[in-house]
Order: C-alpha cells, then sequence, then structure tokens
C-alpha cells in the first residue's frame, strides 16, 4: 500500500469535497502536514485560503481541531493555547499555528517575532503563495520582483521578496526549515522532526498557486518542482544554528546543475510583464541566494 | 464520544463535501488506462505517484487504483505527474464548445 511505499501515515485528514481551488499546491501541502503531526495536535488560523479549505460554519472538512484567529493575533492566539495546554497538563499536545504569506510575512510578523522571542513551545507553519491569494491576488511582501498582481497591474513588483526565513532565524530557535507540496516526503519528514523538538519551530512552504500565478492546474507540481531546480526556491533546515541542504536541493548542490531562472519564469502568466532588466536582477538575487547557502553547507 | 463544553459558542463538525460533490466543477475526467499502469502491470503496489500528489486525496491506491469522481476535481496533476501515461483527462463535450 502507498503508506507503506512511502512510509507515511495512512490517515487523511483533509475531507474530499473541500472549498480549496482544483490544483491546489496548498492542498498537496497540507495533506502531507497533517499526516505528519497526526491526532495529538491542535491548530490556530488566520483568515486566508486555508480558512476557507476548512469550510463554512457549521461544516468543516478537517479533521483535526481548529481555533479560526484574527490576522495579528495568530502567533499571540497560539500562545494562549500553550498556556492553557499547559495549566491543564497536557504537554502531549502540539499547537500549530499556521497562516499565509500575508498573515506572516506582513500582518502576523509581530505577534510572531514576540512568541519566538518568548520561546514559546509551537511549531508556526507559514504557506507562502506569495500573495493574499484569498481576496484576489493582492501583493504582499512575499510577492517575487517582476510579478504581476492586482496592486502591481501595471509596473509589476519593484522589489524582491522579503527573506523572512533570516527574520525568523534571528530569533535563534531550535528548528527552521522550508519545503515544498513537489516534494512531499521530504516536507513530511520535516514536519515529523519538528514535532519532536521543544521551543518555536518555524516552517515555510513554496506553495504554488493556479489562479493567482497564471498557469493550468495540472502544472501545481512541475512548476512546484521548477522552483527548487532554479534555486528560486531551496530545500534546507537549521538546525541549532546547523545549516543543512535536504532532498533535491543538497543533490544540485552537489552536482552543481541548477537551472536558470527563465525556465520557472516562462511558466506563468504572472511574469509575462517582466522586463529583462527585472528578469537579470532576479537572476543574481537568486544566484546571491544561494553563494550563501553554499557558504554555510560547507562551514 | 463527544464532549460538550459551554464555553464553546461556534463549533464546526468535520464531514465530508462540504463545498457540495466538487466532481461538478470538472471539465475533464481522469480515465486509467490499466493496462499501462505500473502497480497493474506489475500486480503489487508500486509507483502510486497519482496518489502521492493528488491534491484531493481521493486517489485510492489498490490494485488496480481507482478514483473518486464524486470529488474528483478534474485538476489533471495526476496524469501530468504518472510516469507511464496511463491517465488521459477526457474533455467533457460541454466544455469544448
Ligand atoms: C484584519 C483583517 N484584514 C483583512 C482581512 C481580509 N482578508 C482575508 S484573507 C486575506 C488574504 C490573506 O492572505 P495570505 O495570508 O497570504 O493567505 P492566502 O489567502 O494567500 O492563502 C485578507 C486580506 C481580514 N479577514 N482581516
Ligand atoms: S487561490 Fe491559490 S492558494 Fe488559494 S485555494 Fe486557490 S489555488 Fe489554493
Ligand atoms: S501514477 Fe500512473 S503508473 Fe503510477 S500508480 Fe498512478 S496510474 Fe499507475
Ligand atoms: S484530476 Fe486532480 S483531483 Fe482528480 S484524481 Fe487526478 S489529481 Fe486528484
Ligand atoms: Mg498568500
Amino acid at each position: 500500500m502507498p503508506e507503506k511505499l512511502f512510509k507515511v501515515n495512512a490517515e487523511e485528514y483533509i475531507l474530499p469535497g473541500n472549498r480549496a481551488c482544483s490544483g491546489c499546491g496548498l492542498s498537496i501541502a497540507y495533506r502531507y502536514v497533517l499526516k505528519a503531526l497526526r491526532e495529538n495536535t491542535i491548530l490556530t488560523l488566520p483568515a486566508s485560503c486555508l480558512t476557507v479549505l476548512h469550510g463554512l460554519y457549521p461544516i468543516t472538512s478537517v479533521g483535526i481541531p481548529c481555533l479560526n484567529c484574527t490576522f495579528a493575533s495568530t502567533a499571540a492566539s497560539a500562545s494562549g493555547l500553550v498556556a492553557g495546554l499547559a495549566a491543564m497538563n497536557r504537554s502531549d499536545i502540539t499547537v500549530v499555528a499556521i497562516a499565509g504569506d500575508g498573515g506572516t510575512f506582513d500582518i502576523g510578523i509581530q505577534a510572531l517575532s514576540g512568541a519566538a522571542e518568548r520561546g514559546t513551545d509551537f511549531i508556526f507553519v507559514c504557506y507562502d503563495n506569495e500573495g493574499y491569494m484569498n481576496t484576489g491576488t493582492q501583493r504582499s511582501s512575499a510577492t517575487p520582483m517582476g510579478a504581476l498582481t492586482t496592486t502591481t497591474p501595471i509596473l509589476t513588483k519593484q522589489q524582491h521578496k522579503k527573506d523572512m526565513m533570516k527574520i525568523m532565524e534571528g530569533h535563534d530557535i531550535p528548528y527552521l526549515a522550508t519545503c515544498s507540496p513537489s516534494f512531499p516526503i521530504d516536507l513530511y519528514d520535516k514536519f515529523v522532526k519538528a514535532k519532536r523538538i521543544k521551543g518555536t519551530r518555524y516552517v515555510q512552504i513554496a506553495t504554488p498557486c493556479p489562479p493567482g500565478w497564471v498557469f493550468p492546474p495540472k502544472d501545481t507540481v512541475k512548476i512546484g518542482r521548477l522552483a527548487v531546480e532554479t534555486g528560486i526556491v531551496v530545500l534546507y533546515e537549521i538546525e541549532n544554528g546547523k545549516f543543512r541542504f535536504t532532498g533535491r536541493s543538497k543533490t544540485i548542490s552537489e552536482k552543481g546543475t541548477r537551472a536558470p531562472v527563465i525556465h520557472y519564469v516562462e511558466r506563468q502568466g504572472r511574469f509575462k510583464k517582466m522586463s529583462m532588466e527585472q528578469l537579470g536582477q532576479l537572476q543574481r538575487w537568486v544566484d546571491g541566494k544561494w553563494n550563501e547557502y553554499l557558504r554555510r553547507a560547507e562551514a | 464520544m463527544e464532549i460538550k463544553d459551554d464555553n464553546i459558542s461556534a463549533m464546526c463538525r468535520p464531514a465530508v463535501g462540504e463545498a457540495g460533490k466538487t466532481g461538478d466543477w470538472r471539465d475533464a475526467t481522469p480515465v486509467i488506462d490499466h493496462a499501462k499502469c505500473i502497480a497493474s502491470v506489475k500486480n503489487r503496489p508500486a509507483c502510486y505517484l497519482c496518489w502521492l500528489y493528488c491534491p484531493e486525496g481521493i486517489v485510492k491506491a489498490g490494485i488496480p487504483i481507482e478514483i473518486n469522481l464524486t470529488y474528483c476535481k478534474g485538476c489533471g496533476i495526476c496524469a501530468e505527474e504518472c510516469p507511464a501515461r496511463a491517465i488521459t483527462m477526457v474533455m467533457h463535450e460541454e466544455a469544448k464548445k
């Protein structure tokens, strides 16, 4: 059976017939996030595509207990859940906050920074679809340079993506990781590991979004894979300060087979107005990050 | 067993089909050629990449594999990722117009 083949939990926690778009990258990722976290988990999430996936009152599509919190308070609500569980002596339950890039990079950042600085014992997950997708593709600080959004409709986004991993690393937390739904087993293993660690853990998932990024739903897994092949997304983990490439990114780093970003950019409608100059800037930005990772992996 | 808690005023309950029968959303249907599917050909659990990548978790990875068409949204990821090209997305007549 597939569970044995791939060595993952057989249970499905997302029920069929949910509200997520056809071919949603978040749906694939979330299947494996929940498989890895299992039953003794409490989720808290702010408004986002994920709340839509979770469903409308009085029905939900997800079989794990979940609190719906307000936008800016995701990590604060997690801190409350942790304190409540501690008061009830329920150390067996893991608290997991999960928000979009808007809810993490922009609106949720101060509560998240506060919780991380206090060393709150929880996992914060950011699923990054690079924009405010649930409200119709507005720009966020996670949107890459050169992308069209409904708030950057003419000139495309002029700034590079914010390096949220670096900001979170600045909090000296015990575990940080990046992952992608195109590599579900790498993602699963990271969540299994994160669940075992104490303290604040931060995991960022790069989730392709067909309507927001303007590509056909059948290509979600391919686009996610191209992101990794080109170094736009790099799979790694940082455990107690030690950087390590994982999975496909590890292979690319060893063989030196990173592809140019154009292979990734050309397949998405959101980049159709990107200038050659921007393309060059994006490539240099990716090169710079990649070289930094290479240095860290060697150290 | 259900525990009532008066402190919780608005609580959802899990159910299949929260957004209805999402198979209605499809404009193309995945059709499997079992003579090409690696699991069927080998007659043992193998490959199952369609199961791995289906966003809806509705591919039953048995021998042969089965797709729950009541909820399949027709994204076509299974067909795209199948290494044996055993799945074809067949366009609905209405969608061709
Ligand atoms: C305080 C507040 N401001 C704005 C909104 C409207 N709103 C709901 S979802 C959303 C987009 C969230 O974007 P992101 O966190 O990236 O998640 P995504 O929808 O992309 O999955 C916005 C702006 C809200 N619900 N609450
Ligand atoms: S808008 Fe994008 S992230 Fe949101 S449900 Fe649709 S595909 Fe998923
Ligand atoms: S991906 Fe294709 S070959 Fe593999 S199990 Fe599915 S249908 Fe069979
Ligand atoms: S078309 Fe999409 S939803 Fe339907 S079975 Fe294939 S991967 Fe799953
Ligand atoms: Mg978003």
